[in-house]
């Protein structure tokens, strides 16, 4: 093993990582964990603490009743949800995480709660947007950018990357650096693309007036339909 | 926090009968109301941006109208989308520094102070006291620069030309000030992995207390000109509400969740830099309007110069570094000369700064509202994943809740309340 891998990184050895984030509320009390565990049982899987800061593994079938529970218990009331993201790691042995950075304003406390899934198999989880309507456009920026795929979402689309976008989820490791097709294909593509398109049919209400609309008009969106390359 | 002003302005408009009569003005104005209400017409798209001043970036808003009445916003984003978080795995932890600058551009030192904590939280490392504080006091310039140009431009948007300028002029005195301290005046870049990329230059406090006398006499102009202002108040009281309850769900927050009257500021209730040594208060609006947050911004502004001013008290001469040679470059001549200080140079510069595994989130309260960066380490000198929980994109995304059933000209003076960065939504 050449330095430059050393995990432990030169002269940190066992340092001791005292964050300086201690006021963080994030190591997970008994108050929570105890309830949690007697209601869920095995489905609370492991908890992991770094950096002062805990993770609740869930078994992904149980996960939205557990956040449910979390948001709505009276003893937890986690009322808001600061981030929901996900993490590949390098290795391809560790899990795909689902990443929910919960937290409370009415007890000052937080909870990150994590779902592990298998990153070979097809990504799914339930949506979390009946619980917290903030997840809608972070769930779908995870969906863009990792392919996740939440079900019950009302309207999972793209969000950064555009919609007819046929290089795959950017922020998975096996994407590489600077895109799957060449810098010309990527041009071509984008030139060929018809701007008009993006008026989605099925999201706009215009679609109950297209027999009114000029002939012309109707001709582009039919042709285009969602920006198809042509 | 009490309402300023409770003015009755009315001017003459036609009721729904078609009789003329004085018709209030930012008294819960309901679009519902609007005479224009009973077109029975088709409901007609209009389409916002890309390239629009008053979408503040490369926003683009698809506006289904009825009459004037907006009855669906539908936002697109992504325009400015460059991909950081992807680029950060790729990069040593002090490069990422770069990066950071370009997410949120009008506050870019306060972004820099954000990331640095971040990993310092992964390493478990204390930063020196005057390094504390001169990041406090870059924090707070950012807050104040960022909310001048929410406050300029939005003036810009509802008509008003001259504050905006007063609020350039103030901005611009900011702006030196951080030239002086970074040479740069937009990517700043200031901070490092234990410290600061450089200490302030003599004469530099001097500088910042003339700003702290002169800058809330200007916020006293811009308190006279708006606040009381019939245009103003008429456009933004009871325009894009939001209410408390609504404004958490969303994940809201900064002044756009506070001026729903919740009063959460990651500096009190997460204290980091030791805010809680600051003498300072925390605004809350009440009713979540256009108008509460622009009260809210403003108040923020004379609370950021009271901390700066306490900040600057506070300065003492001292080093900006930790002396942890693993973390920080040694200086030059001692590069040069010295042995052991030519390794750590070459080993940081080659191999960077590497934190132990483990992961960290790490929010802090930004001029936009809570910016979070989520970090996960393996080990090595780059992230295995870089999140950045950008505060504007989630306050965006309240956006069409926010419109619907206002009138078109309001979706300007809301889209501007929310006070959006586009390099930061799309990253």
């Amino acid at each position: 093993m050449t330095a430059s891998q050393d995990a432990a990184g030169p002269g940190l050895v066992g340092t001791a990582n005292q964050s300086p984030t201690a006021r963080y509320q994030g190591v997970v009390p008994d108050s929570t964990m105890a309830p949690m565990r007697e209601r869920f049982g095995a489905a609370i899987e492991r908890v992991v603490t770094s950096c002062g800061q805990s993770s609740v593994f869930v078994a992904p079938h149980a996960a939205h009743a557990v956040l449910e529970w979390l948001r709505d218990d009276p003893d937890q009331r986690f009322d808001y949800l600061t981030d929901l993201t996900c993490v590949e790691y390098r290795d391809a042995e560790l899990p795909f995480e689902m990443v929910y950075q919960l937290r409370s304003l009415t007890r000052n406390a937080d909870l990150r709660v994590k779902i592990a899934l298998d990153g070979d198999g097809p990504l799914e989880v339930a949506s979390v947007v009946g619980l917290w309507i903030g997840a809608n456009w972070l769930e779908r920026e995870a969906y863009d950018m990792f392919g996740v795929v939440f079900r019950g979402h009302p309207d999972l689309r793209r969000i950064l990357m555009w919609d007819t976008y046929q290089e795959g989820h950017p922020l998975r490791k096996s994407f590489p650096l600077r895109g799957r097709f060449s810098r010309a294909e990527q041009t071509r593509q984008a030139l060929a693309a018809n701007p008009e398109a993006h008026y989605s049919m099925e999201e706009l209400s215009i679609a109950e007036a297209y027999g009114d609309l000029p002939r012309d008009m109707q001709e582009r969106l039919a042709a285009g339909g969602r920006g198809v390359v042509r | 926090m009490t309402r300023l002003v409770e003015m009755q302005l009315s001017t003459p408009g036609v009721d729904r009968r078609g009789d003329i009569r004085q018709v209030p003005l930012g008294v819960q104005r309901r679009p519902s109301e609007s005479v224009h209400n009973d077109f029975g017409a088709e409901h007609m798209l209009v389409n916002i941006g890309p390239q629009h001043p008053a979408t503040h970036g490369v926003l683009r808003l698809v506006v289904e109208l009825d009459g004037e009445t907006v009855k669906r916003v539908i936002p697109h984003i992504g325009y400015l989308h460059s991909g950081f978080e992807k680029l950060g795995e790729y990069r040593h932890y002090n490069q990422i520094i770069p990066l950071t600058d370009r997410t949120d551009y009008l506050s870019p030192m306060a972004n820099n102070v954000a990331f640095a904590l971040a990993v310092e939280a992964l390493l478990g490392v204390e930063v020196t006291e005057r390094c504390r504080l001169l990041r406090v006091i870059a924090c707070e310039l950012s807050r104040i620069i960022s909310h001048l140009v929410w406050a300029g431009t939005t003036g810009i948007d509802l008509g008003a030309m001259t504050p905006f300028l007063w609020m350039f002029e103030q901005r611009e005195r900011v702006y030196n000030l951080q030239e002086a301290w970074t040479g740069a005046r937009l990517t700043t870049s200031m901070t490092r992995v234990g410290g600061l990329m450089a200490d302030i230059p003599d004469g530099w406090e001097k500088g910042l207390r003339e700003f702290l006398r002169e800058f809330p006499k200007t916020l006293r102009e811009v308190d006279t000109m708006f606040s009381r202002n019939g245009i103003w108040v008429g456009r933004t009281q009871g325009v894009g509400v939001i209410s408390a309850a609504d404004a958490i769900n969303f994940s809201l927050s900064g002044p756009m969740l506070r001026a729903s009257g919740v009063a959460y500021d990651v500096r009190k209730d997460r204290p980091y830099l030791g805010y809680e040594e600051f003498d300072f208060d925390v605004p809350v609006g009440e009713h979540g309007d256009i108008y509460d947050r622009y009260i809210v911004r403003l108040e923020e502004m004379f609370q950021s110069v009271r901390i700066l001013e306490q900040a600057v008290d506070r300065l003492r001469p001292g080093p900006i570094n930790v002396a942890d040679p693993r973390l920080v470059l040694p200086g030059k001549s001692a590069a040069m000369s010295d042995m052991e200080a030519m390794i750590f140079h070459f080993k940081q510069v080659m191999e960077g700064v590497r934190p132990p595994a483990g992961e960290v989130y790490f929010g802090v309260e930004n001029p936009k509202g809570e910016l979070g960066y989520y970090l996960v380490s393996d080990g090595t000198a780059k992230p295995v994943r870089w999140r950045i929980r950008p505060p504007s994109f989630l306050n965006l995304a309240a956006l069409p809740q926010l419109c619907e059933g206002a009138l078109l000209s309001d979706v300007i003076a809301i889209n501007a309340s929310v006070d959006i960065v586009m390099g930061e939504i799309d990253r």
